[in-house]
């Protein structure tokens, strides 16, 4: 069993709700892009409820993370030196890395936000077309999806009791962040009476996040070994159950087409994605 | 003048009188914590924001059955590769020109990467100056060619200070003497942890007694970095091809 001395650096809530929406903005634009470039005219309207989803609650990620500084006014230190005014990256601190993703992907996000608007309520064309626009798109979808896992990896590299002891905590965070965006999208959708065959796309999409979600779920207690002990005392039994619970009862209910289980079962994923949040970061910092 | 400097803490000295500790908190203007009283004579506690040098007080049995006391002044141990250097991302933490590790206070943004990444429970984060701070190896009174507060205070040269190769010297021989004198659980460390610590122990138990990962345990935080990634790149793969091929399917069928 690893040994470990370390103290817990004192990430909390706010830190939880980053990992949270910037697993979700980061699923979410993925799936918007594969939507739009794989999918049919049906699946516009969905498409660009995630282009209009991604850019909002991204907007809210650099508060959370300034706000959990000790100086938030020297937020700007991550990207600039302050002594040298040269900038700051290092590709193997994922803290340093995360800030640029955080900040390349925003503009990514913004200029698709900006496109969905314009077609959503000016009726305007849609920009991004042509080798270019899928270009951009997939080059979005990729720090997307960077910024949903790098999220489990910034845990990681530290020195902390499970966080360190772990590889899967990156991938149980991008599988997880893929299936709390789904189910967000799958609620708009419901929401707002969209057509209804991008909402089965959606749902058989995340039939496969959550097998995937499971199988890290798995890997990731396996690799813990005897660390895991940390998590099975009983103050951690009610969050890993709706973590579970997130999971497994979506998975179920995905197979009733009528309208209430399917928004119950995004319901229960989302909250079963900010669950699986909690219980890590809070978790092994006691 | 550039040189590189290094503490040898002998704790067969160390007598726990906490002078190093008083020392240390006088020097660099650490008003502390309120004391906590227990069943022991350690009421500070841990290595942390305010306190820069922490007196362990360990009871163990001998082989011999009897009970010994072993005290030992903890401190930043100024790692050759440091795994708070390492994660922090605004290069607040630099190695200065005595090659100690210091928090560069004007330039720390309060993030706490190098909290979670100190193996050693030195640093902590400071709620009065939103800053994360540690030992400094009295850099202010190096510059001015003084010794180290802790190592000034401490009566029974249990702290010692000096030229780091010189440091070395001076406990690979107390650790021959004491092995000769029969002493066998005598050993050293931090000869080859991270690369060689600025702070040298001579422990009469093993690390992990006194809170130190044995030289096994003793990584850097960059070791889980390409698994990780690793771990997420298959994710994403799977995720997307996932995705395209629940996409591409024409038709509302679920």
């Amino acid at each position: 069993m690893p040994q470990h001395f370390v103290a817990p650096p004192q990430w909390e809530w706010y830190i939880v709700w980053y990992f949270f929406l910037g697993g979700l903005a980061g699923g979410a634009y993925a799936l918007g892009a594969i939507l739009r470039l794989m999918g049919d005219q049906r699946d516009a309207p969905v498409s660009r409820i995630a282009f209009l989803l991604t850019f909002p609650l991204l907007a809210i990620c650099p508060i959370l993370l300034t706000l959990d500084l000790g100086r938030p006014l020297r937020f700007w230190h991550m990207m600039i030196d302050s002594r040298t005014f040269t900038l700051n990256f290092k590709y193997w601190s994922p803290m340093s890395v995360g800030v640029w993703v955080l900040l390349v992907f925003s503009l990514f996000a913004l200029i698709s936000f900006l496109e969905a608007f314009g077609t959503w309520r000016s009726g305007k064309a849609p920009f991004l077309t042509g080798g270019l626009g899928r270009l951009f798109m997939i080059v979005g979808a990729f720090f997307g999806l960077f910024l949903a896992g790098y999220t489990g990896v910034l845990l990681s590299v530290s020195n902390q009791p499970v966080w360190s002891d772990t590889w899967a905590l990156g991938g149980l965070f991008l599988a997880s962040g893929l299936s709390v965006a789904a189910a967000a999208l799958t609620l708009m959708t419901r929401l707002g009476r969209h057509e209804a065959s991008a909402e089965a796309k959606l749902t058989r999409a995340d039939r496969y996040f959550t097998i995937l979600e499971l199988v890290l779920l798995a890997a990731f207690f396996l690799s813990l070994g005897a660390v895991a002990s940390q998590f099975l005392q009983p103050r951690w039994m009610a969050l890993w159950a709706v973590v579970v619970i997130g999971i497994v009862v979506p998975f179920v209910l995905q197979f009733s087409s009528a309208r209430a289980p399917a928004m119950l079962a995004a319901v229960l994923t989302l909250v079963g994605g900010l669950a699986l949040r909690i219980v890590v970061v809070f978790g092994a910092q006691m | 003048m550039a040189r590189t400097v290094g503490f040898f803490t002998d704790t067969t000295l160390c007598i726990g009188c906490k002078a190093c500790e008083v020392a240390c908190k006088e020097w660099n203007q650490l008003p502390g914590h309120a004391p906590a009283f227990g069943d022991g004579y350690d009421n500070t506690g841990q290595l942390d924001e305010q306190n820069w040098r922490h007196v362990q007080f360990h009871e163990r049995t001998t082989a011999k059955g009897g009970v010994a006391w072993n005290m030992m002044s903890d401190v930043c141990k100024h790692c050759t590769q440091a795994s708070c250097m390492e994660v922090c991302p605004t290069n607040a933490i630099i190695k200065t020109e005595f090659d100690t590790v210091y928090i560069q206070p004007s330039v720390c943004n309060g993030c706490r990467d190098c909290i979670a990444a100190c193996p050693y429970h030195v640093i902590g984060f400071d709620e009065a100056s939103g800053l994360a701070q540690k030992c400094t190896f009295c850099y202010d009174r190096l510059q001015a060619n003084l010794l180290p507060a802790c190592a000034k205070a401490c009566p029974t040269e249990s702290i010692k200070f000096g030229e780091l190769g010189t440091m070395r010297e001076i406990a690979g021989a107390r650790l021959n003497q004491l092995r000769g004198q029969g002493m066998a659980e005598a050993r050293l460390y931090g000869d080859k942890e991270y690369g060689g610590l600025h702070a040298l122990f001579l422990l009469t138990d093993k690390p992990e007694a006194y809170g130190l990962p044995n030289a096994e345990n003793a990584v850097l935080p960059s070791r889980n970095n390409i698994r990780n990634y690793l771990g997420s790149v298959v994710t994403a793969a799977i995720g997307v091809v996932g995705a395209v091929f629940a996409f591409r399917e024409r038709g509302g069928k679920g």
